[in-house]
């Protein structure tokens, strides 16, 4: 029989022990698993040996943390041209399970995992959701896309080993997933941030407020996304809302998770060891400057990846949390490097243009970011869906709105955008991955 | 008196007027007098209708942005100067219009004009104060049948 209260933060739950490892212990624990990692990929996966003797190292070299840095990177590239088993150190009668990620460009790179995987991914996931304050007894609502795509099934099999109640609805189907949510009593949603945001939009316009339901927590990934986001996801949805950071090709959502202090993401550093590099030069940055992300998988068996460019940008946060976990922590990615795009010579994130627009008060995080070139030369569209609180009804109100959110842009980013102001719904609502910026121009 | 104006966004693009208007002819909603603002980028729709939270309603549902606004609406005398003599005394008032525009119907040899102002309770009171007929929002329903 299953409880359906619960006080608010919960108890120690044993899964999450590796969390709170004293620091000694677990770089031993890190040491004997890089060893094993790297002896592996050399032995089972031609290209990790062949960029490894390029390099003159060998297993061997292997003797502290620090000599991580010795390794080739891994990039994605790297997943494509091996497409589509390429880099699998395990045969196939040991693979359980493959995923892949959507290919934006030509073909989509392909994960395996053996059951040992699936039971880390499983593992991470559990703690993952404890983080979060998820509970056996639980209904969590998942509305990852269940399929190729990592979220899903990532996502369901670790509510399922926390003892909670999972309901696949998968992504899209708005509307149903309402009547479920209603119906069903659903606690916790695991989606992305800006369909949640959406789903909330559409609950009202049905007549449903989210937060007069028990739902309470929301745990969203698989995009970058703002804090005027969350707090907008809080508020719309009643709910605490939690960061969850992942990547299929490291093993799917699980490498990271906000705690209680939400002050950052801890990485579970136990399974996935973490390095911040300067994306130019490739070195190491200072402790806690910013850089990209680099991950190696220390326990993957079907698919060891090796200093993983993730083109994600953080930085370590020194600082021991208060929540009590001994695993480090990065900030929150405000940003993807491969969502930049350049205009006029100025690198830019939709997620500056995001929290210029939400420094604006009373507009809506529904927006699209359109790149054209005219005569040579780049311009940059924002679009907005309006709101009634946005708009007046004379037409120097409307035009005062475009000028303050022209404004809040080009201080924030330096480039001046041409703001066009849409009527609602007209901007495509994202089932999955927010589309934000549209490129138009050639080459 | 002061009546409650509808007003809409609506993108400067073919065919985006029509949506709402096709909304409350559905409904059988009536549209008494009317407005538009346009730039070159957006317009604005401004309404009145008998029954303005039911016609609310029903734009809302046709996924139009609704906001509402109290405007003032005003009798003069339909001849040559009846206009600029209000505006006269609304000058002397020193009341700052937003915009303005007519009825589509007179009531005999009166027009009815809607003013939006800023803070339209003083200008009521202003233009009470000068003998102008701020028309009652009853009595004006019952003459646009």
């Amino acid at each position: 029989m299953k409880s359906k209260t619960h006080a608010s933060g919960g108890g120690f739950n044993p899964t999450s022990a590796p969390d709170y490892l004293p620091q000694t212990q677990l770089r031993e624990l890190q040491l004997a698993r890089l060893k094993f990692i790297v002896k592996r990929a050399y032995e089972n996966v031609p290209f990790h040996r062949q960029r490894m003797e390029e390099a003159g190292v060998t297993p061997g070299d292997i003797q502290s943390l620090e000599d991580v840095a010795k390794l080739h990177f891994t990039m994605k590239d790297d997943l494509r041209e091996a497409y589509p088993f390429g880099l699998f150190a395990s045969p196939m009668e040991e693979i359980v399970r493959v995923h892949a990620s959507s290919g934006t460009t030509g073909k989509p790179t392909v994960v395996a995992y053996t059951q040992e995987d699936i039971n880390v991914w499983t593992n991470v996931m559990v703690r993952s959701l404890i983080s979060c304050g998820c509970h056996r007894g639980d209904i969590i609502q998942n509305a990852y896309g269940y399929g190729l795509f990592t979220g899903g099934l990532g996502a369901h099999y670790g509510a399922e080993a926390l003892g909670a109640t999972v309901i696949p609805m998968s992504g899209g189907n708005t509307d149903r997933q309402i009547m479920i949510m209603k119906d069903f009593g659903a606690n916790v949603i695991t989606c992305t941030p800006s369909y949640f945001v959406h789903l909330s939009e559409r609950a009202l316009e049905l007549g449903t407020d989210l937060r007069d339901l028990p739902l309470r927590i929301g745990v969203f990934g698989a995009e970058p996304w703002s804090d005027g986001l969350r707090q907008r996801a809080e508020e719309i949805g009643g709910i605490k809302a939690y960061d969850i950071y992942g990547l299929s090709e490291i093993i799917g959502p699980g490498v990271a998770i906000e705690c209680a202090m939400q002050e950052g993401l801890h990485i579970f550093e136990d399974h996935f060891y973490p390095e911040i590099i300067d994306p130019e030069t490739g070195k190491t940055v200072a402790p806690g400057e910013e850089g990209e992300l680099v991950l190696t998988t220390l326990s993957k068996v079907a698919m060891p990846l090796l200093r993983y460019r993730t083109r994600d940008m953080t930085r370590m946060i020194p600082e021991a949390c208060g929540c009590g976990r001994t695993i480090c922590r990065i900030a929150r990615i405000g940003r993807r490097s491969d969502d930049m795009f350049i205009i006029r010579g100025v690198n830019v994130y939709p997620s500056q243009i995001e929290a210029a627009i939400l420094k604006v008060e009373g507009t809506s995080p529904h927006y699209q970011i359109v790149l054209t070139r005219a005569k040579d030369l780049d311009q940059m569209e924002v679009q907005f869906e309006v709101t009634p609180e946005m708009f007046g009804d004379t037409v120097g109100s409307v035009e005062n709105l475009q000028r303050t959110l022209c404004h809040a842009i080009e201080s924030t980013i330096g480039v001046r955008a041409k703001i066009t102001l849409v009527e609602p719904h007209s901007i495509e609502r994202s089932q999955g991955k927010a589309k934000r910026v549209i490129d138009k121009r050639e080459g | 008196m002061k009546l409650t104006q509808l007003s809409l966004f609506l993108e400067n693009k073919p065919a985006h007027l029509k949506v709402p208007c096709r909304a409350l002819a559905d409904a059988g909603i009536s549209i008494m007098t009317l407005s538009l603002a346009d730039t070159e980028q957006f317009g604005i729709l401004r309404l009145i209708v008998r029954d303005w939270q039911k016609a609310k309603e029903v734009l809302e549902n046709a996924g139009c942005v609704v906001n509402t606004t109290e405007v003032v609406a005003v009798e003069v005398e339909d001849r040559p100067g009846g206009l600029a003599d209000l505006l006269d005394i609304i000058e002397k008032a020193g009341i700052n219009i937003e915009y303005m525009y007519a009825f589509t119907f007179g009531r005999g040899d009166r027009a009815i004009l809607v003013f939006r102002f800023e803070d339209p309770d003083e200008a009521v009171t202003k233009l009470q104060a000068a003998g102008v007929g701020v028309v009652e929002g009853v009595s004006l329903y019952s003459k646009g049948k």
